[in-house]
């Protein structure tokens, strides 16, 4: 007698199995919940005159709103510009031989961090009562603070150098991703130690640094806002000096909101395809984009045929 | 025998001694090796042998005695009884006539195949793209690899990495080859590969300095086998008889777990 007994049910052909997917009953109830205060949400958003759509539709491309946008990206590739530079030389020189070194970026990095980003916004628009007039120890050189000082030059070192201490971290950590042997390889081979950071390290370190800049950048886009105290016309001061003049303060934070959230949204799209791109090599298979998953999830399947492809 | 005494051994290791922290690594070890000599450092794990490797292209800097390779002490300048440490740069200079072969390749990752053997050699030759290219095909192909030029390092075996290691430390023209464990990382059926390669080198007349575990390839290849247990050569001498006929106990024993 064998052990293996034959199927008792011989009537279904092998290849005519079918697969009955699992039911999830919870899933449905979750997703009612939350269809159902969603629908709240909206109809409360829509039905309440305070928002003051109309008024939102007017401004929405209003000239110095539009403006204040274009300031708000410029201040976002300048600043970020500043942070990523001088973030690498400090991410270098926390990494340095020389003590000294170390500890000054240290300081810079902790100093940057150590303090809101308001409080250095307001330091830099002031500097004139710090310093009246600037020599950099050049004598002769002679420059009025007041003057060079403007609330977009206070705005760009507040918000740059400020982003350089966040940056010199990220780089950092990506530098240290980078395995020893890497260095290693690089000096037995007798390449010196700026070649092996320039070529070897960093071209590497970016597959790790790059994913975090991209959502640093898009928290700069935000934190420009914060220079409205010192009077930068980027978005969010045009929309208030407009509701200063009529009071509609409600749909014109409306407007700035609408329009912070289409540029980090057209932000967050290349952010991801930058990181799928960096993703390359890493990784056997990349993850589908949004756009293949919504595909997989709306094909029907069928019956696995005697082959096992799906048709 | 006195022509071969007059001949500056290629390299030569004086009372080498070296700590990490409180843990004694290598204890004064004394190691020549000649020019087109091929010497195996064996020894259980924690020895020191990687360490003394390490020591002769100054990837670890020693704590007492002195590295001389080619006839300079490696890492510092000798005045009078004084070794002025020298600088990175000058480091990396002298470490030109030292190829290295590492455990676990150590190719650069982001780089193709050819682009790893050609760097070294622009960045620190100064040779042009056209040089360094030709030489790096001839060797490419020397190691069976011709056809791997525009290939990526993740897109390749073990072995044929390693291969690549090899070629991309030969690409600087060395004149001494060292070798960490070189197929320690490698599935079982890789390993020959490597070892071809290594053995067609040491045909050449390249002077070798291999740590390994791969008893056959040091009893077929080496000049002379080293045996290091806790920071001490413990034996030395020609492969056939170090590893056939074992004089002290602690290498007996050794072998007798390894083969």
């Amino acid at each position: 007698m064998s052990v293996l007994t034959e199927p008792r049910e011989t009537a279904v052909a092998p290849d005519d199995y079918t697969i009955v997917k699992a039911k999830h009953p919870g899933r449905w109830i979750s997703a009612a919940v939350i269809v159902f205060v969603a629908i709240l949400l909206l109809r409360s958003v829509m039905t309440n005159p305070n928002f003051g759509w109309g008024t939102v539709g007017m401004y929405l491309r209003d000239v110095s709103i539009v403006r204040g946008i274009g300031i708000t990206l410029e201040l976002t590739v300048i600043c970020m510009a500043i942070g990523i530079v001088l973030g690498v030389v400090l991410a270098v020189m926390r990494i340095a031989a020389n003590p000294v070194v170390r500890t000054a970026a240290f300081a810079y990095v902790n100093f940057f961090r150590g303090t809101p980003v308001l409080v250095q916004l307001l330091f830099w628009y002031n500097l004139a009562a710090l310093y009246p007039s600037i020599s950099f120890g050049i004598p002769g050189l002679d420059l009025d603070a007041n003057r060079i000082i403007t609330p977009m030059t206070a705005a760009i070192l507040g918000l740059g150098l400020n982003q350089a201490a966040y940056m010199s971290e990220i780089v950092r950590a990506g530098i240290l991703s980078v395995e020893h042997g890497q260095s290693e390889a690089a000096g037995a081979l007798g390449i010196n130690r700026l070649q092996t950071m320039r070529r070897i390290i960093l071209p590497q370190a970016m597959r790790v640094i790059i994913p975090p800049t991209g959502n640093e950048t898009i928290g700069m886009l935000k934190t420009t806002a914060l220079v409205s105290v010192i009077s930068v016309p980027e978005l969010l001061y045009s929309s208030q000096i407009i509701y200063a003049r009529n009071f509609e303060t409600i749909p014109l934070l409306m407007v700035a909101s609408i329009w912070y959230i289409v540029v980090t949204s057209i932000l967050s799209i290349g952010q991801y395809y930058l990181e799928r791109h960096y993703a390359k090599g890493g990784q056997r298979s990349l993850p589908p984009t949004p756009w293949q998953q919504l595909k997989r999830i709306v094909r029907v399947h069928a019956p696995l045929t005697s082959k096992g492809a799906i048709k | 025998m006195s022509a071969v005494a007059a001949i500056e051994p290629m390299i030569k290791a004086d009372a080498i001694r070296k700590n990490y922290g409180r843990l004694e690594v290598l204890k004064g070890i004394d190691l020549q090796v000649q020019q087109g000599e091929v010497v195996c450092l064996i020894g259980p794990s924690g020895s020191g042998k990687s360490t003394l490797l390490r020591c002769i292209n100054h990837l670890e800097t020693l704590d007492a005695g002195r590295m001389w390779v080619d006839g300079a002490v490696m890492g510092y300048d000798l005045k009078g009884s004084k070794l002025h440490e020298q600088s990175h740069a000058r480091i990396c200079r002298s470490r030109v006539e030292i190829g290295m072969v590492f455990q676990h390749f150590n190719l650069f990752p982001h780089m193709t195949v050819l682009e790893n053997l050609i760097e070294a050699p622009r960045l620190v030759l100064r040779e042009k793209r056209s040089v360094a290219t030709q030489r790096a095909l001839k060797l490419l192909e020397s190691v069976g690899l011709g056809d791997k030029a525009k290939a990526y390092p993740r897109q390749l075996s073990g072995g044929q990495q390693q291969r690549v290691a090899i070629a991309r430390a030969l690409c600087m023209k060395p004149k001494v080859m060292l070798f960490d464990e070189p197929t320690s990382a490698l599935d079982p059926e890789l390993v020959g590969e490597v070892l071809k390669v290594m053995k067609d080198l040491a045909a050449t007349g390249m002077t070798m300095v291999v740590v390994t575990h791969e008893m056959n390839f040091a009893r077929d290849v080496a000049d002379r086998v080293v045996f290091m247990d806790d920071g001490h050569v413990v034996e030395q001498g020609p492969a056939a008889e170090v590893i056939g006929n074992p004089q002290h106990e602690r290498t007996r024993a050794f072998l007798a777990s390894v083969l």
